[in-house]
């Protein structure tokens, strides 16, 4: 089928301000939209810039704004969205540093700021730490996060404000709040309890919805909140 | 151009760089440089499990897990290094949980352990749970978990900074250069060890599991100085990949009791490997599915086949194997438990097929995925670069760029994983205390020369031929002649194709005159390292006149152990001829003989 493809350009060492190209492309309904945009880039315009690797769903580098919504360019597919005509844009609320590529240290700076590694400074045992299956389950969903970004930068809180810790570095917290083996839980609810950190969550549910791993991320926050507010992790 | 001093560079931060990054950085001040920002490394697509001798489900030895993979290797890998690999594996997979890794857990809280192909129980010879495995993402919980440490401990990083080149001085390493992505500058790293950990080429075949970014520089890097590669005939194509796109559908699935079926609905793998059916190693499996799809058991004649993990039908194959459960009970799943166990496959499936595996069997075909050869190393990383293993000080490569070689002429599952950690460890020790005990040499009078001669030429480059275009050929010719089943004749006109698109190659024009995320030249440099890539794998497949593991010639159909049991070593020297040399596999314990699955 044919396909009118919008995209977003911004070339900073030539333009003031963005503008949009249009190109018609030939595809298949189930062609990714990245391989739409690599097909544009390798015939139409080399100059075009995006960030990909894998290709499919993994390594999160290509996060966008596809007809409204955050996707992976890799996991979406062209029937996914019902019409022959797509519009692509940068993810929002990151600086747009050229075409699809965005500033990303900002959403890296908050994911830092939560200690999102493992702390437990007992000398371990021989062999490994025991965690029923239970106890591994309660965090296995916030596990699945591959810093794609999509969540943060779907969040209006987010877009009003980058001092806002978003959803993922909140997601990676709870993914250690909530491992039996951690010991930092304290240290990290101190972190999280901040006027710029939990609270500002006002459960909207664009993080869930485009979530390309489909975490639970907005229920993953409620678990935190209510963490702060009972002093208890279960 | 700025220029930075380290005593360890380490380039690539897969599992394999940051695990190197994190030793090396006890000791020795150290800084990763990726193309990538470290967490989107092809590490993290690795899926099914990493293998160890752990024994957590069952009984179990490291020295069963030395023998599978020196048979998996169809004799070519060095058994000194695979010892000391199954060996290690242990306590490097303890580690990884000591440094938070989330694996699945057994119902005593120990590390889960899962089937993979060749990974057996010596005495009985069946299958047995090797697999340390936490889901179906156990690769993104090793690079999110190594990448967390290397957090932790201030590991110093550079990311989307594309290499280009190696500076060797006096033969040994004194440093890379590499471009800032984000603004083209040049920047020259001065170091006294310099480990690769670059990934492989699979992007070289048009079916493949790999990432767009697996585009070999670090091979391409390291011939171009001059470094010889060795076993490049060796790629492993792995049985399941999604039909058509290739992706990776892992062989835990099979692990978890799915089965191959073709047209007629016949299990076939039972014809092949009639013990471990499904679960023979990789390079056996992927040339049944060839031979039933040349015979039109491909389902409805098309050259793809069914991966069926249905409960109904991995049940009634369970009860027919007479497979049990670690207590004794009979083997049986349920939906809920194939969702929990594969829940990235089943998401895969639903997205890229439309099928639901629970409902539905997948179509798949084999796609290529692993580089068994590389940059020649010892067991401790250290690069040797001629027939009698001589080490280049100050070069160190781990992981799928690297050939130690663990992994000979097929690489069993999980072994790349164990790989990455184990010799991803031993060169970060080794490279650090290679640093301890020298001065950085003086760098080159103009240390950037040869990388800029490089980009000029993709500056220059006049014509009308599109990347796309030339890279499409050559992974078309490469698929077709270059792959599963090979025959002298064939790969002697890909060889040719090759060489026309290497011609056709310099007549890229760049469209791109920007400085910033000038991505369309980086793609045009990694077609580059590609091209070459194919030519020195042709080259050398073309030399083994033998079948031998991945390495299959319909016109030499048996294995040589005469005249081909030694590992290949190809040099491209400047004026572009290669030239092959050859050096004795290290045997210890186990005799060549005869594989059967």
């Amino acid at each position: 089928m044919k396909v009118s493809v919008k995209v977003y350009r911004f070339n900073p060492e030539k333009d003031k301000k963005h503008h949009f190209e249009t190109y018609e492309v030939e595809a298949e309904p189930t062609d990714r939209v990245l391989d739409m945009l690599e097909y544009i880039k390798g015939y139409y315009d080399g100059t075009l810039s995006f960030r990909r690797s894998c290709a499919h769903g993994i390594c999160g580098s290509d996060a966008m704004r596809i007809n409204g919504r955050n996707y992976l360019a890799c996991k979406s597919l062209l029937k996914d969205f019902n019409t022959d005509k797509i519009t692509i844009e940068p993810i929002l609320g990151l600086r747009v540093i050229k075409d699809l590529i965005v500033d990303m240290e900002i959403f890296f700076e908050h994911y830092r700021s939560v200690k999102p590694w493992f702390i437990n400074d007992e000398p371990p045992p021989e062999k490994e730490r025991l965690q029923s299956i239970e106890e591994r389950e309660r965090f296995d969903d916030t596990t699945k996060c591959i810093l794609c970004a999509c969540c943060t930068t779907s969040c209006p809180i987010f877009w009003a404000s980058d001092t806002y810790i978003g959803p993922q570095a909140i997601i990676a917290a709870h993914r250690f709040i909530f491992d039996s083996r951690d010991q930092a839980a304290a240290e990290r609810l101190r972190i999280l309890n901040d006027q710029f950190a939990v609270y500002r969550c006002h459960t909207i549910f664009n993080c869930t919805e485009c979530c390309p791993r489909e975490i639970e991320i907005t229920q993953a926050i409620g678990e935190v909140k209510e963490a702060l507010w009972t002093g208890k992790v279960k | 151009m700025k220029i930075h001093q380290f005593e360890v560079i380490v380039v690539g931060a897969g599992g394999a760089g940051l695990m190197a990054a994190l030793y090396a950085s006890r000791t020795a001040n150290t800084a990763v440089i990726s193309k990538l920002y470290p967490t989107r490394s092809h590490t993290g697509t690795a899926q099914g499990g990493v293998g160890a001798a752990l024994g957590n489900e069952e009984e179990d030895h490291w020295e069963w897990h030395t023998y599978d993979s020196v048979k998996g290797s169809d004799y070519l890998g060095d058994q000194d290094a695979i010892e000391f690999m199954c060996y290690e594996a242990v306590q490097a997979v303890y580690e990884l949980e000591h440094y938070g890794l989330p694996f699945s857990r057994t119902a005593e809280g120990k590390i889960a352990q899962r089937r993979f192909g060749g990974h057996t129980n010596n005495v009985t010879g069946k299958l047995v749970r090797r697999a340390c495995y936490a889901a179906d993402r156990t690769g993104h919980m090793i690079l999110q978990t190594l990448y967390q440490q290397c957090l932790k401990n201030n590991v110093n990083f550079f990311d989307e900074y594309q290499v280009i080149d190696l500076l060797v001085v006096n033969g040994a390493a004194a440093g890379v250069v590499a471009i800032e992505l984000g603004t083209s500058e040049l920047h020259v790293f001065h170091a006294k060890s310099v480990i690769f950990a670059t990934g492989g080429h699979g992007r070289v075949w048009s079916i493949t599991s790999n990432a767009y970014s697996y585009t070999g520089d670090g091979i391409a890097i390291a011939m171009r100085r001059g470094i010889p590669m060795e076993d490049l005939e060796f790629f492993q194509f792995h049985p399941t990949g999604i039909y058509r796109m290739g992706i990776l559908i892992t062989e835990g699935v099979r692990g978890e009791g799915g089965v191959l079926l073709n047209d007629k609905g016949e299990r076939f793998m039972e014809k092949y490997a009639p013990t471990v059916k499904d679960l023979a190693s990789r390079d056996v499996i992927s040339r049944a599915m060839y031979l039933e799809i040349k015979a039109g058991r491909g389902i409805n004649g098309k050259n793809y086949l069914y991966l069926d993990v249905r409960p109904d039908t991995v049940n009634k194959y369970a009860l027919a194997d007479g497979r049990k459960q670690p207590d004794g009970s009979p083997y049986i799943v349920t939906s809920e438990e194939i969702l929990a166990k594969l829940p990235d496959i089943v998401d895969f499936a639903r997205t890229y097929l439309g099928v639901d595996p629970i409902a539905e069997p997948m179509p798949v075909q084999p796609t290529a995925h692993y580089t068994m050869g590389g940059i020649p190393t010892n067991k401790y990383g250290e690069v040797v670069i001629d027939e009698n293993n001589t080490v280049m000080p100050g070069f160190y490569a781990a992981g799928e760029v690297a050939c130690v070689s663990i992994h000979g002429a097929n690489r069993l599952g999980t072994n790349s994983l164990v790989d990455l950690i184990v010799f991803g460890k031993h060169s970060g020790l080794k490279a650090a205390e290679y640093a301890r005990g020298v001065d950085f040499q003086t760098l080159p009078e103009n240390p950037t020369e040869f990388t800029q001669a490089q980009l000029d030429a993709i500056n220059n480059a006049k014509g009308n031929e599109k990347i796309l275009d030339i890279s499409n050929e050559m992974k078309e010719i490469m698929m077709d002649r270059v792959a599963m089943f090979r025959t002298g004749e064939g790969m002697q006109s890909a060889l040719e194709i090759v060489r026309e698109l290497k011609e056709r190659f310099k007549h890229i024009p760049l469209h791109d005159r920007g400085k910033i995320f000038n991505t369309e030249m980086i793609n045009i440099w990694e077609l580059g390292n590609l091209l070459d890539i194919a030519e020195v794998v042709t080259v050398t497949a073309i030399a083994r006149t033998e079948s031998r593991g991945a390495h299959a010639r319909d016109d030499y159909p048996k294995r040589d152990d005469v005249n081909w049991l030694k590992h290949s070593l190809a040099w491209v020297k400047p004026n572009g001829e290669i030239v092959l040399g050859y050096k004795p596999v290290v045997i210890t314990k186990y005799q060549p003989k005869e594989r059967v699955y």
